[in-house]
């Protein structure tokens, strides 16, 4: 053993035993192993020849042949490349919609002794302690016309109250001299929001617009609530829901868990599964780097000040 | 200034809440008048409006109802087991993640295990069952092992209590495990430095200045999730009930949703939704009086 001290090891702590350090080694792969494992797996089956899968007796851990095969089979049509669409399209929308509706609330509360802030916020936050519950908000959307409606996936679940506050922390933390002097120089709120908050909140922003996309994109009961039939609306999660946990074929099409054929190459049935759970994790895993660097920040301030 | 003064000076302030709050009227509120009709024998044709009243049968059949008693103590069961299971591992995952030297290392790690809270539920069990089910790598793995029939974990009921667990631990721990670091990197270090210098050994400095530093943060968590111990799992349990069977997985969110959506008996669904919102209101606010008795600012001050 060297008798060099780490330098980023504070001067007061002692060097831990060799037992110890080799402990939290172990502990550290293991755990990164049983988050990346099964992803790795699930990702390289989706990748695999049925003569892999064949190999491995379920899913692939050692590579043997890869083929795109079931991707193609899915981008040839049916079910799963078109709830791909229909995921992006609710995503998209749902979450343009809610950031806006969130931002503008944020900001309207965010003014210290503003006439009613107070009352608002007050109406607002009851809902996030209490609410009617599921059917009743069925029968609302239903008597709404919003059965097998795509805003009936959407607008119900658009405004989430935590975000109002997580932003509206932010936006109260901006140097209100900055703003006074905006005011005085005779810019109305609308200005100040779009010049002056939403600039320096761009950390904030990304982070919600995540929240949101990301609820949008894993939504699943409520389009078994509000959607539950139409197959041919459904958006992925629902498909994933009854292809994979429901062992169901995939709705309207010859694709069933039987497998499929692209050309005369075989595709294993479980090549097929993995690739629609690969399709509903990618977002997610290429979205998440670029807002994960926010997030101590973003959820911080929610759980602190919220 | 009077009120009318400041109204008008605000205006532009209030017309921002009105989308959010229009939302939350038609979203949030309308559904809880809806809730009357659970003092109705709601008809669908007759609406709110023209039901006939029914009293509080409804209540007195779900009291009576052996389905519901057993849904209210599964869900008990399956949050305690949860709670005492999933609880402790973001705090021991946090304490460990802060002890690493290298920052970029604590990154990477920190990288890995918040990812899986992005998944959805469906995404974790489909995940899981690849894992632990039937032809899972855990099957495999075993059957390549001489294990001549290894159990299938996403169908066993008797295993299922934990399974929930595991599945939570799996998803949220990464996430939680935020909220703790943070609270962690605020503990003076000075308060280390004198216990060092004072011969407090690593055990003491954890018992005596880590956990208390996380204190206000244990609490605090430890109410939002009893406050939402009834609601616990819905999703979870929906989509796993085919699997494992009712008698395992059916909690009072599952039996609502049941009873009132897919049997269409509106207003019983609706009566045990009423004793879902009102319980959960009363917990809330008594582990928050709980916390303020334990001197904690609990989810928001005296």
């Amino acid at each position: 053993m060297t008798t060099t001290r780490d330098p980023r090891r504070p001067v007061w702590q002692e060097r831990p035993s060799v037992a110890t350090q080799g402990a939290k080694s172990g502990t550290i792969v293991v755990i990164l192993l049983i988050i990346a494992l099964p992803l790795y797996s699930i990702v390289l089956t989706s990748l695999s020849n049925q003569a892999s899968v064949n190999i491995a007796g379920g899913l692939v851990v050692w590579p043997h042949g890869v083929t795109l095969s079931a991707y193609k089979l899915i981008a040839q049509g049916g079910v799963v490349g078109r709830a791909l669409v229909i995921s992006v399209l609710i995503t998209a929308v749902g979450t343009a919609i809610s950031l806006t509706v969130t931002i503008l609330a944020a900001y309207g509360l965010s003014r210290a002794h503003s006439f009613g802030h107070k009352t608002i916020l007050w109406f607002m936050m009851i809902t996030m302690f209490f609410s009617g519950g599921i059917i009743p908000l069925f029968l609302v959307v239903s008597a709404l016309g919003g059965f097998d409606q795509y805003w009936a996936l959407i607008l119900p679940s658009a405004v989430s109250v935590f975000n109002i506050i997580v932003m509206r922390a932010f936006f109260m933390n901006i140097a209100s001299d900055m703003i006074e002097s905006a005011r005085i120089d005779g810019a109305g709120d609308w200005r100040i929001l779009w010049r002056i908050v939403l600039p320096t909140s761009k950390a904030v922003t990304a982070v919600v617009a995540l929240f949101y996309g990301v609820a949008y994109w894993n939504s699943w009961f409520n389009i078994l609530l509000f959607m539950p039939a139409d197959s041919e609306k459904w958006p992925l999660q629902m498909v994933l829901y009854t292809y994979i946990t429901q062992g169901n074929p995939l709705p309207g099409t010859g694709t069933t868990t039987i497998g499929g054929f692209v050309g005369s190459q075989q595709i294993a049935p479980l090549s097929i599964q993995m690739a629609v759970v690969t399709l509903t994790v990618l977002p997610v895993l290429i979205v998440y780097p670029f807002v994960q660097k926010h997030f101590t920040k973003g959820v911080l301030i929610g759980a602190i000040k919220g | 200034m009077s009120w009318v003064a400041r109204l008008r000076r605000d205006r532009t302030l209030l017309l921002m809440t009105v989308p959010a709050g229009a939302l939350l009227l038609v979203f949030g509120y309308t559904p809880m008048l809806g809730l009357v009709m659970s003092f109705q024998d709601y008809d669908l044709y007759d609406g709110i409006l023209h039901s006939p009243w029914a009293g509080i049968s409804n209540f007195q059949q779900l009291f009576t109802d052996p389905g519901f008693w057993h849904a209210l103590g599964n869900t008990l069961l399956l949050f305690a087991i949860q709670l005492a299971l999933a609880f402790p591992v973001p705090i021991a995952l946090a304490i460990m993640l802060d002890s690493i030297l290298s920052r970029r290392l604590r990154g990477v790690i920190q990288s890995v295990v918040t990812l899986p809270h992005f998944f959805s539920m469906v995404m974790v069990v489909s995940i899981f069952d690849q894992v632990l089910g039937g032809s899972g790598l855990l099957d495999t793995f075993l059957r390549g092992h001489g294990v001549v029939n290894p159990p299938d974990l996403m169908t066993s009921a008797g295993f299922f209590k934990y399974l929930v667990s595991i599945q939570i631990i799996w998803k949220e721990s990464g996430w939680n495990m935020i909220v703790y670091l943070a609270a962690l990197a605020a503990i003076s270090p000075s308060l280390y430095e004198a216990a060092a210098v004072d011969g407090a050994n690593w055990r003491q400095r954890t018992w005596r200045i880590t956990l208390p530093g996380l204190r206000p943060i244990m609490v605090l968590l430890l109410i939002l999730n009893l406050g939402y111990a009834l609601t616990f799992g819905f999703e979870q349990m929906l989509i796993q009930i085919s699997a494992v069977g009712p008698g395992a997985a059916d909690v009072i969110t599952t039996f609502a949703y049941r009873n009132g959506i897919v049997q269409g008996n509106y207003s019983y669904g609706a009566a045990a939704g009423l004793f879902l919102g009102v319980t959960s209101v009363i917990l809330i606010l008594s582990a928050n009086k709980a916390a303020h008795l334990l001197g904690e600012d609990g989810l928001y001050r005296r």
